[in-house]
């Protein structure tokens, strides 16, 4: 009886993903194998549409480049945070948290008031006399990238700052003492330290710009189209389910052959582990 | 000693700062406007905006939808996520290595590739209807996070007082609810918060999952948009954020929020 103690606990759960995770997900990704046109058909005509493969393109520039903006400043960011005197350091750790806990339709949604054709970025731009007519911001790729930085710099902070916190300051004095200056002790000491955690900032960051959905599609639209938005499309609006399938495959596979990679860099990496 | 630190990095983190809270800020001047249009700095102040979100009739059923679909999934997950997260601890020698990866699955696998596989294979190919594929997707998105809280409140319990109630002859679910439940208390009301918020929050996967009469409020939001630049949205995002402030609060008071920052 009490041999299966752990399993009867654990079945609940386990069953509940199995079958309504990995089996749906399992089944999606199965029917672009079995169509008319031979197992690879769909793969094909994807990587053979020169529009599809400007998407899958655009969504790996514009998350690579969110996800380097967000290291740069979330790392900055959470280092300062990190050294903040303990009341300081709470109130920063709200600030951070609120965002973050805040849905992505309304972060998202701030942008457009900001970004938008009358919005208060080009109101304010016009006041000032620098500029005459309002700019296009909304619907570029750059519009897209700033509200996701936005999204996701809250994350980076708030995995940073465990990490950087963990860096005893007799560390960094050492450091000084030992006669390296600021920009050595960063490089030499700080920065090989923090390695683990950017490596887990800059999956999660990636990971979630590449599938995002909600930032892509207000602040982008038809002109952006990401993997996300276009596999909404194929689904929703022309109904191209094996063609969906397909996006949602390719997903899949990046994702998790990015977080397996960044798992096995993390355990290389990691200066504490011998 | 504290470490000194460059007045350019501060600096540079005000502006962050600036950057992350300044568009919140926005939203909530918008939602007072008195106009028409969306606008900041806010012209007149007035709350009609909140008064219309109710006046709407899709913002008031997409409101309700949202918290059924939120406090279910959120409960089912504790229900189901509880017991996995005592096993795993608890008899670790009898469950497979596997197992823990398979609860990590939802994270990894795009919200949006599993609100299209539900759609797919759950509400087209079997008819199931679409109120419980959305509760079975958000059941599995946040898993996880339960899990992840639980174990991690898990991992500092003494299994030996739970032991001791057990030979003194406590019944199995009564050492339950008053010897495992009381310890693990703050960790279950994270993994709450935290479930809670996540699914009110959904739209990868809700975006799927909505039909005739079914809707979520984020869902609901992202239609709306596209046809009017109203303040309601505007009135609207403040009221999540209310919640989010609400939420915020008990985290704080039960926890202390550096908390999140794990």
């Amino acid at each position: 009886m009490k041999r299966f103690a752990g399993w009867t606990l654990a079945s609940p759960a386990t069953l509940l993903v199995l079958l309504g995770l990995v089996a749906p997900v399992a089944a999606t990704i199965y029917t672009t194998f079995g169509t008319p046109g031979g197992p690879f058909a769909p793969y094909l005509a994807f990587f053979g549409s020169g529009f599809r493969r400007t998407v899958l393109l655009r969504t790996i520039n514009v998350s690579l480049a969110v996800t380097a903006i967000a290291l740069f400043v979330g790392f900055i960011t959470a280092y300062v945070v990190s050294r903040a005197p303990g009341w300081l350091k709470s109130i920063l750790i709200i600030a951070a948290v609120f965002p973050l806990l805040t849905g992505v339709v309304v972060r998202s949604f701030a942008w457009l008031i900001i970004l938008g054709k009358n919005g208060i970025l080009n109101s304010t731009l016009i006041n000032l006399g620098l500029i005459t007519e309002p700019f296009q911001m909304l619907y570029t790729q750059g519009s897209v990238i700033v509200a996701m930085v936005y999204l996701f710099v809250p994350l980076m902070v708030l995995t940073l700052v465990g990490v950087l916190e963990a860096i005893p300051d007799d560390l960094i004095q050492a450091s000084a003492s030992l006669g390296a200056n600021s920009w050595a002790t960063f490089t030499q000491v700080i920065l090989p330290l923090a390695v683990p955690g950017l490596i887990v900032g800059a999956v999660l960051v990636f990971t979630g710009s590449f599938t995002s959905y909600a930032t892509p599609q207000l602040l982008g639209g038809e002109q952006v189209m990401m993997m996300g938005t276009l596999m909404y499309q194929q689904a929703m609006v022309t109904f191209d389910w094996v063609s969906a399938s397909t996006i949602a495959a390719i997903m899949v596979v990046i994702t998790i052959a990015i977080v397996m990679a960044m798992n096995a860099a993390a355990r290389r990496l990691n200066p504490m582990t011998v | 000693m504290p470490t000194k630190i460059h007045p350019a990095l501060i600096g540079f983190t005000v502006l962050v700062f600036f950057f992350l809270v300044g568009p919140l800020v926005i939203v909530l001047g918008s939602a007072l406007s008195d106009t028409t249009y969306l606008t900041f700095p806010p012209q007149g102040i007035s709350l009609r905006w909140f008064q219309n979100i109710f006046e709407i009739d899709a913002f008031r059923r997409t409101i309700l939808t949202s918290l059924q679909v939120a406090v279910i999934s959120t409960f089912v997950a504790l229900l189901i996520g509880i017991p996995a997260s005592y096993a795993m601890s608890r008899y670790r020698i009898q469950l497979p290595g596997w197992l823990s990866t398979l609860f990590v699955l939802p994270v990894l696998v795009p919200e949006l590739v599993l609100g299209f596989s539900l759609l797919k294979n759950l509400a087209f190919q079997f008819n199931a209807p679409i109120f419980l594929s959305l509760i079975i997707g958000h059941t599995i998105l946040i898993l996880p996070y339960v899990i992840r809280v639980i174990s991690a409140s898990l991992a500092s319990f003494d299994f030996s007082i739970e032991e001791a109630a057990i030979s003194l002859g406590s019944p199995p679910l009564k050492t339950f609810f008053t010897v495992l439940l009381p310890n693990v208390r703050s960790g279950v009301i994270a993994a709450f918060i935290l479930a809670f918020i996540t699914s009110v929050n959904d739209v990868s996967i809700s975006i799927f999952l909505t039909g005739p009469g079914i809707s979520t409020l984020p869902i609901q939001l992202l239609a709306h948009m596209e046809q009017f630049f109203d303040p309601t949205v505007a009135s609207v995002s403040v009221l999540l954020m209310v919640l989010t402030v609400a939420v915020m609060a008990i985290v704080e008071r039960t926890l202390g929020l550096t908390f999140l920052a794990k």
